[in-house]
């Protein structure tokens, strides 16, 4: 018992990027347990999938040829199947919306411990160490499990995608599905409203945050944007009470956006909201806190109120 | 209809700390309810005031302390209240989700809602998998980031919309009983009102040991280890500009303008 299942992730026909990288933290883990990476693909074009996840370390895919989209159920039971009859060590998945809908199940049902969303893996004599955040990013934290097996889930972006080709067999896994246990259905998707303003177009983004309190206290925002012909974008709080439409929302649950210069105002720097803009050119972080994360990702900081700071950078470009 | 709410009293954190081993020094930490559960609280009692739920009780695992955080689930509407604490539980460091799911199971035993709502995740240690893990655990079925809601409650079922990433949402159909862990923005979770503060201090907020659950001190014991604590890197060469909002505005808009920003 000393290999590697990882569970790819796909949505509406393709691989999401986090199955390349679970691919690399897969292929690390295994090496340092002397096992074998073996990859599952659950539903979907898995013939197709299994082709681009032969990348280079992989030594087997196995794919479940049953259903089109994900399905909770459906996963669950592929993933204890494979787990039985491939007795690895560790089982390694997404740490996406829908890995977040599987792997818990899939630890509680193969009674396995369960770390989330972490950063990065190692293994130290008979325990396995992940890393992983608290506090929403303000410290980062080392856990040990001590048990011979572990189901985890990984943080996107934290590993590179592993590349070229590799050689592994290609199988398809007979599963056995009892459809009696499926009591979910996914009947559709729906594209959040688009709306006028495009925030991947901007090439200057000023992006506020919860740190601005109050529906009134926008104004200043959309004052400073005004005065320095930039558009005005959000972190997710500022979209959940209503004060700006989600197609201004910035991170994994709204856009990627990718401006010349993104100044966060008031905004914490949740890995869920880093996700949407750490691809910025230059990043601009005005908060009072100088341990919030964003700190960790920006070029140019204020410690400082933006009540103070932001009618003062206003009159600067009036 | 009964449901039952997950509700936890996390620790927030001062701007300015010191980590102490591997904790946050006392000092430095507070507490709040859960942002996530304010959302799934709110889901419950407009359950109830719709006419669909004739019960909402919420659980929380955690010490005497946790009890005003507690009342406030209350004054928004809950009608009673289920702690859980025991002295084996103050020793453990980390509660993991193995841990969570057994005594929340214990819970919903004695329970036996129709519907449980967790929070997507802890805004403190942030597995975002105890909701799952218990939905799995009590054999019944689950959604996970759930953003739109609609129960039915003469055909069993619930009609949610799970919230994918970058602005995708599944809508999927699920059977109940269910467990499902609730997204902000699903709702606008209210204010207590003062009478609702009132009548929370007279609502039942029962107290349950291990013992009581039936759950073996061991179960809490779990496999995770915190082994260590530390401020992360950061990734950039960062540049603080320094002194009055005066004078820091000015820098960061000689900066903006070198990068070509103009009014
Ligand atoms: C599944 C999932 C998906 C998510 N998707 C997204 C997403 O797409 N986008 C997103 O943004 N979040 C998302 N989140 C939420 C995310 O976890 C955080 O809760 C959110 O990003 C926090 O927003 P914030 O930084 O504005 O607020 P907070 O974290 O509350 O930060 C507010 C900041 O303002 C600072 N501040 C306060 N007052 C002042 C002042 N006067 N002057 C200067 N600074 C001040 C504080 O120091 C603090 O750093 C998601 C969460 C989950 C679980
Ligand atoms: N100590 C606790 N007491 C009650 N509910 C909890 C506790 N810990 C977690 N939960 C619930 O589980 C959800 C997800 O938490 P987590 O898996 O720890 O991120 C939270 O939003 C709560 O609803």
């Amino acid at each position: 018992m000393s290999d590697v299942l990882a569970i790819a992730d796909h949505r509406r026909g393709e691989l999401r990027d986090v199955s390349y990288e679970l691919l690399t933290a897969g292929r690390d883990l295994a090496d340092e347990t002397g096992g074998d990476l073996h990859v599952a693909v659950v539903s979907g074009p898995v013939d197709e999938y299994a082709e681009k996840l032969d990348r280079e370390g992989v030594d087997a895919v196995h794919t479940v040829d049953y259903g089109e989209e994900f399905n909770h159920d459906v996963y669950t039971q592929a993933i204890t199947q494979l787990y039985d009859a491939l007795a690895p060590q560790y089982v390694l998945a997404p740490n996406s919306v829908n890995g977040l809908d599987y792997a818990p199940a899939v630890a509680n049902r193969l009674d396995l411990p369960l770390v989330t969303d972490v950063v990065d893996l190692a293994v130290d004599g008979d325990a396995l160490v992940a890393t992983r955040e608290m506090y929403g990013g303000k410290v980062e934290t080392t856990t040990e499990l001590a048990a011979d097996a572990a189901a985890v889930t990984i943080r996107s972006g934290e590993w590179p995608a592993a590349e070229g080709t590799g050689d592994a067999t290609v199988e398809a896994f007979d599963v056995d599905i009892d459809e009696d246990a499926i009591g979910s259905t996914v009947t559709g998707f729906e594209e959040v409203a688009g709306g006028d303003v495009d925030i991947t177009d901007a090439d200057v983004l000023v992006s506020v945050g919860r740190g601005i309190d109050e529906e009134e206290n926008l104004e200043l925002i959309f004052d400073l944007a005004e005065a320095m012909d930039a558009t005005v974008s959000s972190s997710r709080p500022i979209v959940d009470n209503g004060w700006l439409p989600p197609n201004r929302q910035v991170g994994q649950s709204g856009k990627v956006v990718t401006p010349d210069v993104y100044v966060a105002i008031g905004i914490s720097g949740a890995v869920q909201h880093v996700a949407g803009m750490k691809g910025s050119e230059t990043i601009v972080a005005i908060n009072t806190d100088p341990n919030a994360p964003i700190m960790d990702i920006a070029d140019y900081a204020i410690h400082d109120d933006l009540f103070d700071v932001v009618p003062a950078l206003t009159e600067e470009f009036q | 209809m009964k449901i039952l709410v997950t509700v936890k009293e996390v620790a927030t954190v001062e701007d300015e700390f010191e980590i102490d081993g591997t904790a946050i020094d006392e000092r430095f930490l507070g507490a709040d309810l859960n942002e996530w559960d304010d959302y799934a609280i709110e889901a419950a009692v407009q359950l109830q005031e719709d006419g669909i739920a004739d019960e909402v009780v919420t659980v929380t695992i955690g010490p005497e302390d946790a009890e005003q955080t507690i009342r406030q689930a209350l004054a928004k509407g809950a009608d009673r209240a289920i702690r859980v604490w025991d002295d084996a539980l103050a020793d453990v460091d980390l509660l993991d989700v193995g841990a969570k799911t057994e005594l929340l199971q214990a819970v919903v035993e004695d329970e036996d809602p129709d519907l449980v709502l967790t929070g997507v995740q802890s805004g403190d240690d942030s597995f975002g998998a105890t909701g799952v893990s218990l939905a799995d655990a009590i054999d019944t079925q689950w959604a996970a980031v759930v953003n739109d809601l609609e129960v039915d409650p003469d055909a069993g079922t619930a009609s949610v919309h799970r919230e994918l990433e970058g602005g995708v949402e599944e809508l999927t159909e699920i059977d109940l009983p269910a467990v499902l862990t609730i997204q902000t923005g699903i709702n606008e979770p209210r204010y207590a009102s003062l009478r609702g503060i009132r009548q929370a201090q007279r609502k039942p907020l029962d107290h349950q040991t291990l013992a009581d659950l039936g759950v073996d001190d061991g179960a809490v014991d779990g496999d995770l280890e915190l082994t260590d604590m530390y401020e992360p890197e950061t990734e950039t060469d960062v540049t603080v500009f320094e002194g009055s909002a005066e004078e820091t505005a000015g820098d960061l808009a000689d900066l903006l303008r070198e990068k070509g920003v103009e009014a």
